[in-house]
């Protein structure tokens, strides 16, 4: 190649004008392709938007007649749920409780254990190490939630009967500790990205006036992330509350409120694993669909409130992080 | 509440404040050209190394007690990474390596069996970028004296208040300590970290750039309490503005490529340094 072919001239480009206004007369291919780029573009979020609209709404519709006739508070506060009986009975009571009782279970072995881990992460590991230690505890999250369950009723029920001598291996305990694993990438992500966006001039300041790092850690910048760190709270609740296979193999499925409370070496039964098991079974028309339909609502209710607080206290942690 | 017996308490532990608060931290502190007191800081041979990089090298300089000592020098010079070495700051680097000999008070800092908090509550910092605690106020004077065991209310208040008055921040926030200290202006916010950096009682205070991110006349004030403050305080100041290094000092140093061309009293350094480089930097023609 010559190089003199090379030379270029710079400046504006005056020999030719070219209009501003996109009109189909002028460029006919990128009138087109612009307008429905945006029209493709759009449809693409209005669906997702309008699934999320549409689901609600199907649900909300097909339980309607059931709570009409056997009464909302009737549903809400009964303990009994007998779906196949001669006179049956939809008391959601325990299957809300036992929802809850999980999901918390969960949250106290997964909240503190999450948060030392996301401390470790982002402020004691070397980069290097943290590079790689980040993505492995996020694959804990792709492992498919049906290996979980394998092994809480394989490995961790047999375990649980034979150490601790309990009644049956699949209880509230197995299920808790099940769920609180699969919390653990979402409570440790969240609040590492927390904590470490807090960047370094918080730590400094405290660190020039004689804290030791644990001092640092504990009255600086868990503080400091505490939004953060709340957000990933409610995320991990989220996860365990909507899981379904894990509790179902896992809880022991008796719909029973643990008596008393704190004993979680008793079977439960979630929302979410009584809709899993009985949509099967429970044929069009009757009025057992439609109360499984109704338990839908009451769970799409209660995630739909964890999303709206986890999004209030993820903006408030951003807003936090961009100030310091 | 217990009535008079607190009250005595506290009024003698207020006494007690007061004189050690207002103690000259050396004897000869009110000699005021400090030729004659022994060095605060002494710095022999220093070296600094990011890994291969050089941070600084081969740093040899005293720095005098109750005046105050700017630092000045193109950006990427080592001027900041000096003063980070004065309380161990870099350590938080990775793959830092000193050489040489780095001296608070006759002690080598870099010593292994240095108590890195002790030495940071005798060497307190205020840094380039206002960055107060998300907290009150008054938590984040107390932040220090807190960490130094000190429980008590009245103790406690009594050391935000003159921390306070010290960094001339008073005035502005008396009748709100309980406000958050991200509600303060750039400008406040700065006297505030002076003032948190003033309740753990250090000798020495290094400052990075501590007007670079302020305003003139937040900058105004923070020269003027500077000024206030050399009386007491050992002062080590990085700036990239000439004409406060002139104003605010009483000896500057020039760093340049990490290592330190000249360092004399001020005024020699801007009307007739010795080294052409600092001549050239000072009367902008650096090249």
């Amino acid at each position: 190649m010559e190089s003199r072919s090379l030379t270029l001239t710079l400046g504006p480009s005056a020999d030719r004008r070219r209009p501003l206004a996109l009109t189909p007369g002028e460029d006919l291919v990128g009138f087109i392709s612009s307008h429905v780029g945006r029209a493709v573009l759009f449809l693409i979020t209005a669906t997702s938007v309008l699934a999320v609209l549409l689901i609600l709404l199907f649900v909300i519709l097909r339980s309607v007649p059931f709570l009409r006739d056997f009464g909302v508070g009737e549903f809400l506060t009964s303990r009994l749920w007998r779906p196949t009986a001669d006179e049956p009975v939809f008391g959601a009571l325990t299957l809300i409780v036992g929802s809850l009782y999980v999901s918390i279970a969960a949250l106290l072995f997964a909240v503190p254990v999450g948060i030392l881990a996301a401390v470790f992460l982002s402020d004691i590991l070397s980069w290097k190490i943290r590079n790689v230690a980040k993505p492995v505890v996020e694959i804990l999250a792709a492992i498919p939630s049906v290996a979980y369950g394998f092994f809480a009723v394989l490995v961790l029920a047999p375990w649980m009967q034979r150490r601790f001598g309990f009644s049956t291996g699949t209880n509230a305990l197995n299920a808790s500790i099940i769920l609180a694993v699969m919390a653990l990438p979402t409570i440790i992500s969240v609040a590492e990205d927390a904590i470490s966006a807090l960047g370094r001039e918080l730590r400094e300041a405290s660190y020039s006036l004689g804290a030791t790092r644990l001092e640092t850690m504990v009255k600086v910048v868990i503080p400091a992330a505490h939004s953060g760190i709340i957000a990933a709270v409610v995320l991990g609740m989220m996860r365990a509350i909507g899981e379904t296979m894990v509790v179902w193999m896992a809880s022991g499925n008796a719909t029973q409120i643990p008596h008393p409370w704190w004993d979680l070496s008793q079977s439960i039964r979630t929302m979410t694993a009584t809709i899993a098991g009985e949509m099967g079974e429970a044929p069009e028309g009757m009025p057992h669909r439609s109360a499984l339909f109704a338990v839908g609502v009451v769970l799409l209710l209660m995630t739909f409130m964890l999303n709206i607080v986890s999004e209030y206290f993820l903006s408030r942690a951003k807003k936090a992080a961009g100030k310091s | 509440m217990p009535a008079t017996a607190a009250d005595n308490q506290a009024t003698k532990s207020d006494v007690r404040m007061m004189v050690t608060l207002n103690r000259q931290p050396t004897p000869n502190s009110k000699t005021p050209a400090a030729e004659c007191a022994c060095p605060v800081i002494r710095s022999s041979g220093f070296s600094l190394y990011y890994g291969a990089k050089i941070g600084v090298k081969d740093i040899t300089m005293e720095i005098y007690p109750c005046s105050v000592m700017a630092i000045i020098g193109p950006s990427g010079c080592g001027k900041s990474t000096f003063l980070r070495s004065i309380n161990r700051m870099n350590d938080l680097i990775p793959h830092v390596r000193t050489e040489g000999l780095l001296e608070v008070d006759g002690q080598n800092v870099y010593d292994k069996r240095t108590n890195l908090i002790n030495l940071r509550q005798q060497v307190g910092m205020v840094f380039q970028k206002p960055n107060p605690f998300p907290k009150s106020i008054f938590d984040n004077i107390a932040y220090g004296p807190r960490l130094q065991g000190i429980r008590r209310k009245e103790e406690l208040q009594h050391i935000v208040e003159q921390s306070l008055k010290a960094a001339a921040i008073w005035d502005e926030v008396k009748d709100d300590l309980r406000k958050s200290a991200l509600a303060l202006s750039g400008g406040q916010q700065q006297r505030l970290c002076i003032a948190r950096a003033l309740a753990t009682r250090p000798r020495v205070l290094l400052m990075d750039e501590p007007c670079s991110a302020l305003d003139p006349i937040a900058t105004g004030r923070i020269e003027d309490l500077i000024g206030q403050l050399q009386s007491t305080y050992t002062i080590v100041i990085v700036t990239h503005n000439m004409q406060q290094a002139a104003r605010v000092s009483e000896r500057a140093a020039f760093f340049c490529l990490g290592e330190l061309i000249e360092y004399d009293r001020t005024e020699k350094i801007f009307s007739n340094p010795t080294k052409k480089q600092t001549e050239d930097y000072v009367t902008g023609r650096f090249g």
